[in-house]
């Protein structure tokens, strides 16, 4: 693309464009459909289909002074080519002439229809894609209707290939377009799958096993413009056109992907409206057209038949279940006898609107509200987040992205997928880390650091580029590094929690501030820090007010009497607070399941799932976000919001309960960052390119258009020329070593409260595992698959071992968030079983 | 007859030895280009001469390397071995008699495009023939004629073998870089031609094996000689392989611009029994095919001479057609070999030559109706102008000239006459 202009005509309508825009860019933008079969916006052209045949005319030029020549009649002369071309594959030229509607160009089209018809069952009756396919909708718009083709002579072929277990091929209805080859070489960079055999045979294949071994492999099925690939929650279970379609946004990560989620009343659930699937919604500055597998397959936790249905309080030591208004009464009860001593414990997956109500109760009841999280960097992201114009799709030649600490493609995955598009567009990718994570291939710059050190590593990245003298080891990487940042326009820093404790966390937010103002990249628009959160909504909750407990969750629920618990499940993640929690008198909980900490409570409510309800999320990049009900609750769930409200007009606190809405307009008055962020403002679109959706689906596939809102993206204070520094932090120091050290490492498939309930996913969920390098296996007598002790800290817990030369000498690997209580790396003693 | 030019092991036993061929003058014409001449020179006498791709296309040798973008590097040089056009066996015969002639070719090409690396890639079904080649390409190197600092100059040169898998589309050279590079052999989008962007995205020269075998004659005798032979727009000799009714097939070795007649009676010893010839299909399967009567006989064959009859001189493998032979029976094999080897990345070829086949196979029954006739002959010519490389392009052509130069053979196997 260019800054210089083209004028064409396309089908009589005189088109302005930038040049080297293709022609079939430059008519949809012009509101002109040229069908396409293989082309898609957001993939390199291949003109494989040939359905954008169209006659082009070329102004004649002078041989010798090269300008226009003229007719008779003043006007250029227009030379059309004997044969159609593809308009997919052409970029628009001055004075060109391009008819889409002449009655060879519309002959071409009919004619293609008619050949990929030959081949096709026409099965629309039964497939999944009827009534949003893009072969149906330009057969009847372009096809000839009827077939001279024999019926008896099409080719018969497998109907149900299973690519993975979560993606199937129907080998007839693929017309061989390759958008899913494509998608999954040039977006994903993971071509787990490709053509094999050729002609007529050719036929789409997996390479990797398990098939399709990729986390994106769900929108293959969006862009796929025929029925051929279908996921295998959503296959045969509904008709498009029998579906309603809802806002929401992604609860899973940071990223905060907007979402479709379609419903329809499903007879085999009682006639309850049930999610059918969840498609991705266009935002092209948060997910574009795509969102991960887990996001996809991930909601049917909201639909399990284990979630909580009647609020519970504790009967001669069991939870029975109650009345709301009993519930509500006992819980007001036990905050009003703990006088003060209430500690309330908020997940970050919460919305933004359950959180402020949740420390307004907490600090009502004169109690206080943490964070049930250690990793930081919140207030860094408050005043040096990325700036107002940081979208990494803009990300290109000129920019630089560190990423320190994290995988993004386990923990962010679309913030892996938009890294690795910038990098193809020639931005510099730093990555540093202490395992190797699947960002390297494509990172210019590598520093890898012993587990536990990223601040140092930072520092030592900092001072490489200050010139400080007191770099030690290996400063060749260090300096490598500060290279490529120093000369970026603008840069962005994902900063992770990989093998930090609270205090290597905090030291690591720091340092990362420090470098992005030693860049000069602090207050740019385009530039500043992203945590890589592990919840969704981490970043809202810093926004309201809640922070993690300075010196742990142990010691902030040692003098308290009541606790109130909200969206989090701590008992689970550290089984090790269970005496903490025994201590004490009263705690409450409100949740979606019976979690273990739940169980442990005199009062439970059953919360609503972000299926049934409206509210908020704020992005790890600080946008601000809404998401819609889409089915209705459970009967006798509520809003966390709500129920916090209740509680608080029991004990006499006035909290906005009357609507999300107006707890937002609450927040909005007393969150300065959220001044502008109505729900009116979070509702706001405006034209995004490419477009999807509507009659589009043949050209961006069935990706939602945005209706519902693009968000609100906070301008953090820096950009805002206010004061950001920040409360200094301690240097970091290099940690105790040990022969071998346990570290901890973020799965995407974790088993956490959201995952775990997902039946399509549970064949992917990460288990409880310690992996070890062969050598240090061998050195200890440890083969692949055999149950170990693992013992850090005093704690023992039996697990089986799995030896992977990918694990780096000198470390024991495990999953988080399988009831391993570790934060920062441990010195660890692992042991065959006995 | 003329004197052969690439053929010459038929006057010259053993030239398929290096010591023999070396004997004979060989690989002087590559040790004078590397050592007294630059490549624009022998780029400038290569254009000189008139040689023509002698793959197919017909395109000037000299000036598809004059298009190499300047100043990119690493270039390649491939060389097309994938012959596998039906009724082309002329690639076979100087790969494996006259080698040394073929890959002191590759020599001086690789030099005139300032490539460091060539390939050589062969047809999966050459696996013994690449098997001999690398032991030619392991003595060249033992001799010093191939390696690093060619000559005491600061030239290098390897050249390599590599085998298709045994797809026909492969001997289309875009599709013949990506097998080169590993991967499916379907076509590239053109442009980026390969001599901008050829293999490994890096500028390429592509040559069939017969053009690149005839560089060493035109470097040691000069253009000049080489244009004593052939037309003025045509010049030099070709190798017709000459197959189908006739007595004795073969490669001929001829200038071009000899007549059909010549090859076909002269050289071919005319029909077997007597019969009459009753079409030619001058490029292999991938040709109008002509009817055979005395006007098309007497026509020159050269690259013009053979267009302007309507069909293309193509690989020049001519295969006869006698009285005996039914059109319709043609269709349905040419129409067969087409829809095998579509790759299938384009929809009007890997459907077309499908139905096509389909439509043609049912005649051939003597099941299809008088309208079927005609419905072939419309998605015959449906493909046409639609597809992404010429293979589509070539499917048709034996079909559309075969229902319009000999319907009645179609019209006799309708079922029951109707």
């Amino acid at each position: 693309m260019s800054d210089l202009q083209v004028t064409l005509t396309i089908d009589g309508l005189r088109v302005t464009v930038p040049a080297g825009t293709l022609i079939v860019d430059a008519a949809k933008k012009a509101g002109i459909d040229i069908p396409v079969f293989c082309y898609h916006p957001k993939l390199e052209p291949v003109g494989m289909c040939r359905m954008c045949l169209v006659e082009i005319g070329r102004a004649r030029r002078d041989r010798g002074t090269g300008q226009p020549v003229r007719g008779d009649d003043g006007e250029p002369v227009i030379d059309f080519s004997p044969k159609l071309e593809t308009a997919c594959t052409t970029a628009v030229g001055e004075g060109w002439v391009v008819r889409g509607l002449s009655e060879k160009a519309k002959a071409g089209r009919k004619e293609i229809v008619e050949f990929l018809l030959t081949s096709h069952p026409l099965d629309c009756p039964i497939c999944d894609k009827g009534g949003e396919c893009p072969l149906q909708n330009l057969t009847m718009a372009h096809g000839p209707g009827k077939s001279r083709f024999l019926h008896d002579e099409k080719a018969r072929l497998a109907k149900h290939v299973p690519l993975g277990d979560l993606i199937v091929l129907d080998r007839e209805r693929c017309i061989q377009c390759g958008r899913c080859v494509r998608f999954q070489e040039e977006i994903v960079g993971e071509p787990v799958i490709g053509f094999s055999q050729r002609g007529r045979g050719l036929e789409i294949t997996t390479f990797s096993e398990p098939g399709f071994d990729s986390i994106f492999s769900g929108n293959t099925s969006d862009i796929c413009p025929v029925g051929a690939l279908t996921t295998t929650d959503f296959r045969f279970e509904a008709r498009p056109w029998e579906l309603r379609a809802a806002a929401s946004i992604c609860p899973h990560c940071p990223v905060g992907c907007n979402l479709t989620l379609n419903t329809r009343r499903q007879p085999d659930r009682d006639g309850q409206i049930t999610v059918q699937r969840v498609m991705p919604r266009q935002n092209e500055m948060v997910n574009e057209i795509w969102i991960c597998d887990k996001g996809r397959f991930a909601h049917h936790y909201a639909a399990s038949p284990e979630r909580l249905r009647r609020p519970m309080v504790r009967k001669s030591n069991a939870l029975v279940e109650a009345t709301w208004e009993e519930a509500l009464a006992r819980a007001a009860q036990g905050l009003r006898a703990a006088g003060g001593k209430v500690v309330g414990i908020a997940g970050g997956r919460a919305s933004n609107e359950d959180l402020f109500n949740f420390r307004r109760l907490l600090e009502g009841v004169g109690g206080r509200a943490v964070l049930d999280e250690w990793m930081a960097g919140g207030d860094h992201a408050q005043k040096l987040g990325a700036g107002s114009k940081a979208d990494l799709g803009s990300y290109g030649a000129g920019d630089a992205i560190l990423v320190v600490a994290a995988d993004l493609h386990e923990e962010a995955p679309i913030w892996w997928l938009r890294v690795r598009q910038a990098a193809r567009r020639g931005a510099k990718i730093v990555v540093a880390s202490a395992l190797p994570t699947s960002l390297d291939p494509v990172a210019n710059e590598i520093v890898r650091f012993p587990a536990g050190d990223a601040a140092l590593a930072v520092l030592n990245v900092v001072h490489a580029l200050t010139g400080d003298s007191t770099v030690e080891a290996s400063a060749e990487l260090y300096e490598h590094a500060a290279a490529a940042l120093r000369g970026a326009e603008d840069v962005l820093i994902f900063f992770g929690r990989e093998g930090l404790d609270a205090a290597g966390s905090s030291a690591l937010a720091g340092e990362c501030a420090t470098l992005l103002a030693s860049l000069g990249c602090a207050g740019r628009a385009r530039s500043g820090l992203i945590p890589v959160w592990p919840r969704s909504n981490t970043q809202g909750a810093w926004d309201m007010g809640l922070r993690p407990p300075s010196t742990g969750l142990k010691e902030a629920l040692s003098d308290a009497k009541a606790a109130y618990v909200m969206a989090a499940d701590p008992l689970r993640d550290d089984p090790g607070l269970a005496e903490a929690l025994s201590g004490v008198d009263f705690l409450i909980v409100q949740e979606l399941f019976l979690t273990d900490t739940a169980r442990r409570a005199e009062v439970v409510f059953p919360a609503q799932a972000f299926t049934e309800r409206e509210g908020s999320l704020t992005t790890g990049d600080r946008r601000v976000q809404r998401f819609y009900p889409s089915v209705p609750p459970m009967p006798e769930a509520r809003a966390d919001w709500r129920i916090l409200a209740e509680v608080g007009n029991a004990l006499g606190l006035a909290l906005p309960g009357s609507s999300p809405a107006a707890v937002m307009l609450e927040i909005a008055a007393s969150v300065p960052d959220y001044r502008g962020a109505s729900y009116g403002e979070l509702a706001r679109v405006e034209a995004q390119w490419p477009i999807v959706g509507g009659d589009d689906l043949y050209y961006g596939g069935t990706a939602y258009r945005n209706e519902q809102g693009l968000g609100v993206k906070l301008v953090p204070a820096a950009e805002r020329g206010e004061d950001f520094s920040l409360e200094s932090h301690d240097l970091p120091v290099a940690r105790e070593r040990a022969p071998l050290m346990l570290l901890p490492v973020a799965r995407l498939y974790d088993a956490g409260t959201t995952v775990g309930a997902s039946e399509i996913l549970r064949a992917h969920l990460e288990q409880a595992s310690v992996a070890l390098n062969p050598e240090d296996a061998s050195r200890l007598g440890i083969g692949d698959r055999e149950a170990v002790e693992v013992r850090w800290d005093g704690r023992v817990r039996r697990v089986n071992a799995r030896v992977r030369a990918s694990v780096p000498p000198g470390l024991a690997i495990v999953p988080r968030s399988m009831s391993l209580e570790l934060r920062g790396v441990r010195p660890v003693e692992v042991r065959r079983a006995e | 007859m003329a004197e052969h030019v690439v053929l010459r092991h038929r006057e010259i036993p053993g030239l398929e030895r290096l010591e023999v061929y070396l004997e004979h003058g060989g690989f002087e014409a590559w040790r004078r280009a590397v050592t007294k001449t630059t490549p624009q020179e022998v780029i400038e006498e290569v254009k000189a001469s008139g040689l023509r791709g002698r793959g197919g296309a017909g395109f000037p040798t000299g000036v598809k390397w004059s298009f190499l973008t300047p100043n990119v590097f690493p270039r390649y040089v491939v060389a097309n071995a994938d012959e596998s056009e039906p009724g082309t066996f002329k690639d076979r015969e100087i790969l494996e008699r006259n080698p040394f002639q073929f890959l002191e070719g590759v020599a001086i090409c690789a030099y005139a495009a300032q490539a460091e690396v060539a390939y050589v890639y062969l047809r999966g079904e050459f696996w013994d023939v690449a098997q001999e080649m690398d032991g030619h390409l392991a003595s060249l190197r033992e001799r010093g004629l191939l390696g690093k600092g060619l000559f005491g100059t600061d030239y290098n040169l390897a050249v390599h073998t590599h085998l298709g898998a045994g797809a026909y589309i492969c001997g289309e050279e875009t599709a013949l870089l990506e097998s080169l590079e590993g991967k499916l052999g379907q076509p590239r989008l053109r442009p980026p031609f390969p001599a901008a962007e050829g293999l490994y995205g890096k500028p390429t020269v592509i040559n069939n094996v017969e053009t690149l075998a005839n560089l060493p004659p035109i470097l040691a005798r000069g253009a000049a000689w080489y244009r004593t032979m052939g037309t003025e727009k045509s010049p030099g000799t070709k190798v017709f392989s000459l197959s189908g009714k006739v007595v004795r097939p073969g490669n001929y070795e001829l200038a071009l611009g000899t007549t059909f007649r010549e090859l076909i009676f002269s050289h071919g010893g005319g029909i077997p029994d007597g019969r009459k010839a009753k079409g030619i299909l001058p490029a292999g399967a991938s040709s109008v095919i002509l009817p055979a009567d005395e006007r098309i006989l007497d026509t020159p064959m050269d690259y013009e001479a053979v267009q302007a009859a309507g069909s293309a001189l193509g690989s020049a493998s001519v295969i006869v057609l006698d009285e005996t032979t039914d059109l319709a029976w043609v269709a349905m094999k040419t129409s067969r070999f087409f829809k095998h080897e579509s790759c299938g990345k384009c929809t009007p070829c890997r459907e077309g030559t499908y139905w096509m086949l389909h439509l043609a196979e049912r005649v051939e029954r003597g099941e299809a109706r008088l309208e079927d006739i005609d419905l072939l002959d419309t998605v015959a010519r449906q493909i046409q102008g639609k597809c992404l490389c010429a293979l589509g392009e070539f499917s048709t052509m034996p079909v559309v000239s075969a229902i319009a130069s000999f319907r009645a053979d179609f019209a006799s196997r309708v079922a029951d006459g109707r």
